[in-house]
């Protein structure tokens, strides 16, 4: 049979040395009333029937539409180069390093993650991974719950929308309180937070670039956050700072983020990537594995898993989270795509993303009934106003051959009318004109 | 193992120095032994109220976490600030220079809950076999 | 090996983007710009690759060494999953795409794959539907934590407590706790098995749940499994299945027939997707008919008509549990995998993987001691407390295999098990490999007694020796900077 190398002669070699008769005797403490009451599965298929089977299915679904659909998650370019390094069965066919001497290249490669992590966001410590950005904000909330011993958080509606539902679904049976804050001409109110800031929250949760796209320096809410003894939490989009404000920067106690964008596909919806960092002074309380630097019998460095007291195989029900596997492969990509691009190229990149978004928003401005919403900067996506509902011109704009954005109405009440578009490097000057034509042709 | 006769003990391996309505509290040699070499305490607060026989502490070494529990009830009047960037004082003196805090009893009575120094040796002999 | 930061060099660069062929924008304002570039390395592409090659040439892997780590479930991991995972079809399909108006006929392909595959997982273990949503094992767990919850408060009780036996995984108390519950501890008895009298004392109409692995922790098949979820029911209290080693049953027994209620299962392990260095995984959760309506949304739906689609309409559902609908890269590896096995194929993995298993027990037992001598299912756990009399300490004798090409067995787990040696070689490997590792292993126990330090000063042939974890943990270094 397929993979299992075993002939007649070493089953029965085998089977002579355990003692027994035939490989059933082995099940013989699986009592006859629990056996299977079905096993309908269909007849095993070849690899070139699977393959093809599968091709077929691959070819239903849409790839040759022009991707102008962001909402978290980005169509970005993906060098070679990532794919050739993830594609070594050295790392993908290897497990969690728990052997430093027979694991030194994943773990040196790990220490160099979360460089590449504490770099982009301007903070001291990251962590190996997590699942993706929105069990990453949990993650980080549970942190700010423990630290502070208070239950109170105060979350921006500007935070992706599936992130906050996933919040309230995992602390259902906590006592959390949540408190949610209106955005107001599509940036945080200030003065909402102002109202909510007091001695019983635990963190205030933001996100930047916000959902609509907007930038902003949150640097003032952070230093109100920490008069109040409460921790500034963010999402970031690891892309944008290779040109927005560091998490650092602003004060922020901890970062989180997707860290899809960083040469990781879209594969619709995942594996994709967690990324937390925070001040050091937190490290104690993070989730999940962490490497750190050592130096051998020898004196010679290397890497070891590390403060692994926090963790559950040690803590078991007192430990900080309960994550075991991690998104390492997806790290490996972060971590080879980043050292590709470098200081230079990451610049140029979200410079890249910045210029084209900003000329997408000229040529629509320019289409009678299409207003861009301008009250507040934007990095790569944006938000326009439609003059009909923003779910009929979607579905007219697939037949033109575009996905032209994501409609806010299905998150944001009485945003119907309202599309949220994404521009990345890879789309260029004539996708962009392309979606600009056909949008004024379906309006 | 080394056994003070001036202290007493804990069922827990925590050790007290008594000193009229203050005592000295740490680990035994016995339990820094076992848990091998101590990379981090984590220590009560200053002025933190304590209940005898409950949570007070964490000791950790690489591979295991360890709590400690308070000898007896009081509060906390200092920490003792030199373990956290040299929790090693804690296997190589734990009853003198790793010693974790200093508190104030509410109830000098709770010292008969505690062994002395032959009743502790008995006690890890009992464990021993 | 320097680090890829130790190499910048002013200048030099990996990657270029071709010029922007849009006309220059006005400048964002300076506040909302970093002040300070990142220290991001400045190489060369070969560099990069160099670099990340040779690291790479510094792990042992399934594709270049046995790997027997007990309840990982280390299989071969066939090559024409990962190719068929990078059809452009599936990789650069946008999660929202579906979600859009008119675009559920969009990623029909791909909606097809989690439909199909939650149907053999629920015929393979017997459960009445599944969720493909959970990232991994442990969150597989917590998914499954919530939706017992959400099932008694349906019911209008608040239960607190979630009773796991001694030898369980970690995660299953930590997954318990951070959904919100208090975790009772059961001692395992003196046969091996969770001790059942301590269990009946600790059951009660305040437990929410048992969660068990099966076979256990030890490779055991436990014969009172039945007995043990007929009590949890008669208490109101559900069955939480872990499914770290499903692989020793399939075909043989499935959970939902067993009395489980809810019931995780690792892709990673038992459907062959690679371990990818610690993930990506997939921890797929399935439930009994009582529990569908809790399951998180959206449910990926057939209509009549044969087309697929997404449903958001379940009012009692727990909610989102991750941003879509899953791990898709792993689940269509997975998907694959059992549509290329078969029910055939499936069955003779298992008593492959339980050949294997007990093959390695009867030639090892004589050199090594075991807590329990019992007959195994998929792994096999030994104690080194033998050689620990002559200073051989497990982790001694999992640097000893490491010179010798051997992925070491899981070590220190379960933790009932003094100097545990957990070893799984699955279905995959061949006698004549199982011969070579066994053979090493014996001669460890022969060197043990006759010369100790040459097991305990291996490893000599890594290109670190031991390396010295206290000064990690005490002085954490866990970045480079400049």
């Amino acid at each position: 049979m397929s993979y299992i190398p075993h002939t007649p002669e070493d089953i029965k070699q085998m089977l002579g040395v355990i003692g027994v008769t035939g490989i059933d005797e082995l099940f013989k403490d699986i009592p006859a009333g629990l056996r299977p009451r079905s096993f309908d599965i269909p007849a095993g298929k070849s690899e070139a029937e699977v393959t093809r089977h599968l091709c077929r299915l691959a070819a239903k679904n849409a790839t040759h539409l022009v991707n102008f659909v962001g909402a978290g998650f980005y169509d970005h370019f993906i060098p070679a180069a990532v794919d050739a390094i993830v594609n070594r069965p050295e790392f993908y066919t290897a497990y969690t390093p728990y052997q430093p001497e027979c694991s030194q290249g994943w773990l040196q490669a790990i220490y160099e993650y979360q460089t590449v992590i504490c770099e982009l966001t301007g903070l001291d410590v990251s962590n190996a991974s997590l699942y993706d950005g929105g069990t990453a904000l949990y993650e980080a909330l549970m942190m700010a719950v423990r630290l502070t011993g208070r239950n109170k958080i105060i979350v921006d509606s500007g935070v992706n929308l599936i992130y906050r539902t996933m919040l309230y679904t995992y602390t259902k049976n906590l006592s959390i309180e949540f408190v949610e804050i209106p955005v107001v001409h599509g940036q945080s109110s200030r003065t909402e937070f102002g109202k909510h800031l007091d001695e019983k929250a635990a963190a205030v949760i933001l996100q930047n670039p916000n959902f609509f796209g907007a930038v902003d320096d949150y640097s003032d809410v952070v230093e109100q956050v920490h008069k109040f003894g409460a921790l500034a939490i963010g999402s970031f989009y690891p892309v944008s700072l290779g040109k927005l404000k560091s998490p650092g920067e602003m004060g922020f106690d901890i970062a989180t983020g997707e860290g899809q964008s960083l040469g990781i596909p879209l594969s619709f919806g995942g594996p994709y990537l967690g990324f937390m960092s925070a001040k050091k002074e937190l490290v104690r309380q993070m989730p999940g594995r962490i490497v750190g630097a050592t130096v051998d019998s020898e004196g010679k460095r290397g890497f070891v898993l590390t403060l692994q007291t926090r963790e559950q195989h040690i803590r078991r029900e007192k430990a900080t989270s309960n994550i075991c596997s991690n998104e390492a492969l997806c790290a490996l990509r972060a971590a080879v795509f980043a050292s590709l691009l470098g200081r230079e190229g990451l610049k140029e990149l979200a410079e890249h993303n910045y210029q084209k978004a900003e000329f997408a928003k000229e040529e629509l401005s320019r289409i009678s009934g299409v207003e861009v919403k301008r009250s507040s900067p934007t990095f790569n996506e944006f938000t326009v106003q439609l003059p009909h509902h923003a779910d009929e011109v979607v579905y007219r704009m697939i037949d033109k051959g575009f996905a032209c954005g994501f409609p806010l109405g299905r998150y944001y009440k009485g945003m119907d009318n309202y599309l949220l578009i994404a521009v990345t490097e890879k789309r260029t000057k004539e996708d962009i004109l392309g979606l600009a034509g056909s949008l004024e042709a379906v309006l | 193992m080394n056994t003070p006769k001036n202290l007493l003990y804990t069922k827990d391996h925590e050790w007290a120095r008594v000193e009229g309505k203050t005592a000295y509290i740490g680990i035994t040699d016995y339990a820094q032994h076992s848990l091998g070499d101590i990379t981090f305490v984590d220590m009560p607060k200053k002025a933190q109220a304590l209940k005898q026989s409950t949570y007070c502490a964490t000791v950790e070494s690489v591979k295991a976490a360890s709590d400690v529990y308070a000898p007896f009830s009081g509060t906390v009047l200092s920490v003792n600030e030199t373990l956290s960037s040299h929790p090693e004082l804690v296997n190589q003196s734990p009853y003198e220079k790793g010693y974790f805090f200093t508190m104030e009893l509410s109830d000098e009575a709770e010292k008969k809950n505690l062994m002395d120094a032959s009743g502790y040796e008995h006690y890890l002999e009992g464990i021993a076999e | 090996m320097k680090l890829i930061f130790e190499q910048h060099k002013e200048g030099r660069r990996g990657f270029t983007y071709e010029k922007a062929d849009v006309p220059d924008a006005k400048p964002l304002a300076k506040k909302y710009c970093r002040k300070y570039d990142t220290n991001l390395s400045s190489v060369s592409e070969l560099d990069v690759v160099r670099h990340y090659t040779n690291l790479s040439r510094l792990n042992f892997s399934v594709d270049t060494n046995f790997y027997p780590l007990g309840s990982c479930t280390m299989k071969y991991n066939p090559k024409f999953t990962e190719r068929v995972a990078s059809f452009d079809g599936f990789s650069q399909l946008h999660p929202l795409l579906p979600q859009l108006s008119g675009g559920g006929m969009l990623a029909q392909g791909a909606l097809e794959v989690l439909y199909e595959a939650e149907k053999l997982l629920a015929e393979i273990t017997g459960m009445a539907a599944f969720t493909t949503q959970p990232l991994a094992g442990a969150h597989g767990e917590l998914t499954g934590a919530m939706l017992i919850a959400a099932y008694h408060k349906d019911k209008g009780a608040r239960r607190k407590y979630v009773i796991v036996p001694d030898s369980s995984h970690g995660t299953n108390p930590a997954s318990a706790a951070i959904a919100g519950y208090q975790v009772i501890v059961i001692p395992t008895g003196r046969d091996g098995y969770m001790d059942l009298n301590e269990y009946k004392n600790k059951l009660s109409t305040e437990t929410a749940a048992v969660m068990l692995t099966c076979p256990d922790t030890l490779g055991i098949f436990n014969p009172h499994i039945k007995e043990i979820a007929d009590m949890a029911h008669e208490a109101g209290a559900l069955m939480y299945y872990d499914g770290a080693n499903l692989n020793a049953l399939l075909g043989k027994a499935r959970p939902g027939d067993i009395g489980f209620d809810v019931v995780h299962i690792n892709l990673h392990k038992t459907f062959a997707t690679p371990h990818g260095g610690g993930g990506p995984g997939a921890g797929p959760v399935g439930v009994s008919g009582h529990l569908v309506d809790f399951l998180p949304i959206p449910r990926v739906i057939r209509r009549s008509d044969g087309t697929y689609a997404l449903d958001y309409h379940s009012h009692k559902s727990i909610g989102y549990i991750a941003p879509f609908y899953g791990n898709f890269g792993v689940i269509l590896k997975a998907y694959a995998y059992m549509l290329r096995l078969g029910k055939e194929g499936l069955i003779k993995a298992a008593e492959a993987a339980v050949l294997n298993a007990n093959y390695c027990r009867a030639r090892l037992k004589e050199h090594y001691d075991q807590t329990f001598d019992k007959a195994c299912m998929h792994e096999c756990v030994f104690s080194a407390a033998r050689q620990v009399k002559n200073g051989v300490h497990a982790l001694d004798i999992a640097k000893y295999l490491i010179d010798k090409g051997y992925h070491p067995p899981t070590v220190y787990f379960p933790m009932i098990v003094k100097e545990a040696l957990m070893i799984e070689p699955t279905e995959t490997e061949s006698k004549e490999t199982l011969d070579g590792f066994i053979d090493v292993m014996i001669e460890i126990a022969r060197l043990a007694q006759s010369d100790p330090s040459a097991i305990t000063r291996a490893p000599l042939n890594t290109p670190v020796k031991r390396l010295d974890e206290t000064k990690a943990a005490r002085e954490p270094n866990l970045r480079w900077k400049p």
